[in-house]
């Protein structure tokens, strides 16, 4: 008899997925796994993959991206390679529609009874009425405050003299229209009047000091002294503060934040799509999460049952507020054409900015 | 390259019959031709192609052909800045590489130190062998406020104010000064070392002065080093994106970001191929400018 490729993948994916739901503690043949991510970002924890291999005899390996377009590509150009893939709600749809990535079976995730389910059906997690994302954690952009400075309550101290020469900015197109867009009192993901977002970020250039694009420059710009007032990540913020002991705190302004969702999706062509749900299932365990949460520092799960494992005084969970769910403008997809008035409009500010 | 390569290749003498010359020549010249074939003109096609394209041709997205990705420099005006900013860039480093490396390699070779040269010549070419971005982020250490830079200053004048020049444009010209700098090193080194010392040595007896005999005898005989030295710089400093993006923060903007950015962050690969190719024109113009005084040079 001979097994095609296919059906070989599938019999081994099963056997894993079987032996996961019964529990047995001993490793199965190899089977390897690879997880697309950004770096350092839940999925390649040691102690976690230690314990998911040793659950369940799936290897895990990484690959990783330092740009969500740059994720995109490596997905479009390396059919085969990937069996995960973290990706930003707002990209779900443009995926799902270039046929990079496959509806989620949550019968295959049982810890998906957790999520909060206005996470877990949001829109940008569908394409044509299906889901393509399981959702996996959540945060903000807001504003990163050195300790000991007031706290701005608006985004228009970011053009504030006070702050002259010690601002910095988060290089990213959308995230910078959104900025400008709240701070304008606009629509994030759909601002009618990009002369306003463009006055709001010109605005800023006396203040600018930098612009960082990793979690890693901005610490170490941070650590500096380079700036004490800069867009930030809410999870980026509560580690910098819990693991670099950087004195800094997260601060929500009236305009609210710049939400995103960050979903785990298994590409079309996954190699072995039993063992990649598997893997989403891990995820969003609340025991994995209460490690990753409490020793690392996370952003906040996407898992209602999860977050309730944290303490009430952890920071994580002071941050993000679950009211926040309701309130915060989370990322959304973007038409190509929009995408590129974004991308245009920063650059051409990057420019303005190099002007100084 | 006066006498053809297809009149001079022997012809292969097999079996007894001698096959025509043409056959040897095309045999040899295969695998060079081949491999540039494959590995640099049909990517290159391809990237031409998509310069033309209205979206990036991955995925199933209806692609239609536009030639709107040439005209950026109109539909986006700033450009015209950020290509004077990268030509400032590239010209300071050039020239600074030209100097610097010039006298470098002039005391290199003229300095009579014999065999230790070999040792000397090595240590210029470290900076070859050092990761980019490893070379790069160290400077981020030196030049930063409160740096290495400001330490050592500070160290000799307690109360000087702050050197650090980290995000600025003449960081990013060090950090490129420091990569490209052993191109000009060598190209010189090797158009100085073909100097026949009696020539100076000739003009030392008639009562030249130094800067007579530097500036009439040995940058005119070292000039094609120097033209090849700073041809071979410029052209991969207009397009360089590391050293701006890391050295240069805000002001860091230049083609080569651009560019990158557009494959990047924008999934924009038309723009991104069409600004290549608009790059690539000027590097072959300058290369047809300086085509003529090398060839010249060569011919002396």
């Amino acid at each position: 008899m001979k097994l095609s490729r296919r059906a070989m993948v599938q019999l081994m994916g099963g056997t894993v997925l079987a032996t996961t739901l019964l529990g047995p503690r001993r490793a199965l043949a190899a089977t390897k796994i690879t997880v697309l991510n950004w770096q350092g970002y839940g999925t390649d924890e040691k102690w976690a993959l230690e314990a998911f291999t040793a659950a369940t005899g799936i290897e895990v390996v990484h690959d990783y991206f330092n740009s969500e377009a740059e994720m995109i590509t490596k997905l479009a150009t390396n059919p085969g390679a990937y069996d995960v893939v973290l990706i930003n709600s707002a990209r779900i749809a443009q995926a799902a529609g270039q046929g990079l990535i496959q509806p989620v079976d949550f019968a295959k995730i049982p810890n998906a009874a957790g999520l909060a389910p206005k996470l877990k059906d949001h829109d940008n997690m569908q394409y044509e009425g299906e889901t393509f994302g399981c959702a996996w954690v959540w945060g903000m952009n807001g504003l990163g405050v050195r300790d000991g400075k007031t706290d701005p309550d608006s985004y228009a101290a970011l053009a504030d003299p006070a702050w002259a020469g010690k601002v910095a900015l988060f290089d990213d197109a959308v995230t910078a229209v959104g900025l400008g867009a709240l701070a304008t009192g606009q629509d994030m993901n759909d601002p009618k009047d990009l002369e306003a977002v463009k006055g709001f970020l010109q605005s800023v250039r006396p203040n600018l000091h930098n612009l960082w694009t990793s979690e890693d420059q901005w610490n170490k710009a941070f650590a500096a002294n380079e700036f004490d007032l800069s867009v930030a990540w809410s999870g980026g913020v509560v580690r910098s503060f819990r693991n670099g002991g950087l004195p800094v705190h997260f601060v929500v302004p009236k305009e609210g934040a710049i939400g995103w969702l960050d979903g785990l999706a298994v590409p079309t062509t996954a190699p072995d799509v039993d063992a990649a749900h598997a893997f989403i299932n891990y995820m969003i365990d609340p025991d994995f999460y209460f490690r990753w949460a409490t020793e690392v520092g996370a952003p906040a799960s996407a898992n209602v049952d999860a977050v309730a494992k944290l303490p009430e005084d952890d920071l994580m969970k002071q941050v993000h507020k679950a009211e926040y769910i309701d309130t915060m403008s989370i990322m959304s997809a973007l038409p190509d054409a929009r995408r590129d008035t974004f991308n245009a409009l920063w650059q051409e500010m990057k420019a303005y900015y190099a002007a100084k | 390259m006066s006498a053809g390569p297809a009149t001079t290749a022997p012809a292969l003498n097999m079996g007894g019959r001698r096959l025509p010359p043409w056959v040897a020549t095309t045999a040899l010249l295969l695998p060079a031709y081949g491999w540039l074939l494959i590995a640099i003109f049909l990517p290159l096609g391809a990237m031409f192609l998509f310069s033309f394209m209205t979206a990036t041709p991955i995925g199933n997205k209806e692609i239609g052909y536009t030639i709107d990705q040439y005209k950026i420099f109109f539909t986006q005006p700033y450009m015209w800045q950020v290509a004077s900013w990268t030509f400032q860039i590239a010209f300071a480093t050039t020239l600074i590489c030209a100097i610097t490396g010039f006298l470098a390699a002039l005391a290199l070779a003229r300095s009579g130190l014999g065999r230790s040269q070999w040792i000397f010549l090595i240590l210029i070419l470290l900076p070859f062998w050092t990761n980019g971005l490893v070379r790069i982020f160290s400077w981020t250490m030196v030049i930063r406020e409160g740096g290495f830079l400001d330490a050592v200053v500070q160290f000799i004048l307690p109360e000087a104010a702050s050197v650090g020049f980290l995000y600025s444009r003449p960081g990013i010209v060090l950090g490129l000064v420091h990569g490209y700098l052993p191109y000009m090193v060598l190209t010189c080194y090797i158009a100085i070392s073909t100097i026949d010392d009696a020539i100076v040595e000739a003009a030392e007896s008639l009562g030249a002065r130094w800067w007579t005999i530097l500036g009439r005898i040995l940058i005119p005989m070292a000039a094609p080093g120097l033209i090849a030295g700073s041809v071979l710089i410029f052209v991969p400093v207009v397009g360089a994106f590391m050293e701006p993006r890391i050295l240069g923060g805000p002001q860091g903007v230049t083609l080569g970001t651009v560019i990158e950015d557009s494959f990047t962050q924008g999934f924009n690969w038309p723009q991104g191929a069409a600004l290549s190719f608009m790059l690539l024109a000027v590097v072959l113009a300058i290369f047809a400018t300086f085509s003529g005084v090398l060839r010249r040079n060569a011919e002396l």
